[in-house]
């Protein structure tokens, strides 16, 4: 086995030219000149030295630079929008390539047959780290919406109001209750509203984390307002059966504006 | 067994927790209050949670236990500077403490009281 793998690496070192030669060819190709050739053979000829640096066994961390030169190939093509499969082409066209040449030399083909299952493995591995690539950046988007998703904001002295916008799942609820209490023990404030318009839809699931949220407010001695509840979502909590309770809510954060002031006993006037 | 210091201040009790609450002390603290609510008549009780970081059901029964118990001697009971954290585990323990009442610090307490009398 070894030694068809160095006859192989050989035989590759051998005819380096062609082979990265119609390989770009075949690459530049598929790629259809939204990168120039000469990147396409510059990365070609990186990623070929080191598939001959592998094959031949001689260097140990051939085979982890490959790897790490694969995948940065692989994310380079995710951030450029080429999709997985024309970057796994691209490697599995090297088969092509080489197999321009062993087709006159009928002795080479064991050694063939094994290249092109190391081959075949390359281009898996650059759909893998195409798809890790893509999970890292979701995550990524999912936490900063989180982050954006959460503000907490005074409207008056002792009042603070949570706009939420999106859904409600019980991982976001946790961080605005988070957010919510450590305001309200930061200022101070002893009235709060949280506001739903954004809110799409209102279940027993969504419901129950308000209550939550309300009651934890409670417990620090804040009173709470739920704003901003739609026609429509009034019409589902009502069918639902959904009881808030001694809760106040109101339709706009206006109105919760407003009682929150008359409950701080404030009174606005015209000026 | 630590004791917890109850102190008058006016027609007010006023209970500052420093230690961490072990079940003999929050007993403890529960007959004293009974035994300080009867001997002084107060109308009120301040209980200051600031210090407290950790609760489980049982010290949440106990708060609202001793909050009924001031009700029957005609006082009414303020906790007072709940941390965040422990609110929201007692909010997911499933207790709203009923028939307690709560403020961010130990002066709006006060004032709640104050309000009342």
């Amino acid at each position: 086995m070894d030694e068809s793998k160095g006859r192989m690496a050989a035989f590759l070192r051998d005819n380096q030219d062609k082979v990265v030669g119609s390989w770009s060819e075949l690459v530049a190709a598929g790629l259809r000149g939204r990168t120039s050739p000469e990147e396409v053979r510059h990365e070609l000829e990186e990623l070929y030295s080191l598939v001959i640096r592998d094959l031949s066994g001689a260097d140990e961390h051939a085979a982890g630079e490959l790897r790490a030169v694969l995948d940065e190939l692989s994310r380079s093509r995710a951030r450029n929008g080429f999709t997985p499969s024309e970057t796994a082409l691209g490697v599995f066209s090297l088969k092509e390539a080489v197999y321009e040449l062993v087709a006159d030399s009928a002795d080479l083909v064991p050694e063939f047959l094994a290249f092109s299952r190391m081959v075949d493995g390359l281009g898996l591995r650059t759909f893998e780290s195409y798809s890790s690539a893509r999970e890292r950046i979701i995550t990524d988007q999912a936490s900063s919406m989180m982050e954006l998703s959460t503000p907490v904001v005074r409207l008056w002295d002792g009042i603070i109001a949570v706009p939420l916008v999106g859904t409600l799942d019980s991982e976001r609820t946790q961080l605005v209750m988070e957010k919510l209490l450590e305001t309200l023990v930061a200022t101070g404030a002893d009235h709060a509203v949280i506001d739903i318009t954004g809110v799409p839809t209102v279940d027993t699931e969504v419901a129950q984390h308000l209550l939550k949220t309300v009651s934890a407010a409670r417990l620090l001695g804040a009173e709470c307002t739920i704003s901003g509840i739609r026609p429509q979502v009034a019409q589902t909590i009502v069918s639902l059966g959904i009881e808030f309770g001694d809760i106040a809510t109101k339709a706009t954060l206006a109105d919760a504006l407003a009682l929150a002031l008359r409950q701080a006993g404030l009174k606005v006037v015209p000026a | 067994m630590d004791q917890v210091p109850i102190l008058k201040i006016g027609r007010t009790l006023f209970v500052s927790i420093q230690i961490d609450l072990q079940d003999e002390s929050v007993m403890r603290l529960q007959e004293d209050l009974a035994e300080e609510l009867a001997a002084t008549g107060a109308s009120g009780v301040i209980i200051d949670i600031t210090a407290v970081e950790i609760v489980d059901s049982f010290i949440g029964r106990m708060l609202t236990m001793i909050g009924q118990i001031s009700r029957l001697f005609d006082a009414e009971t303020v906790i007072v500077g709940m941390r965040p954290a422990v609110a929201i585990t007692l909010t997911e323990l499933g207790l709203s403490l009923n028939g307690v009442r709560t403020a961010l610090d130990a002066e709006k307490g006060l004032a709640m009281l104050n309000g009342r009398a």
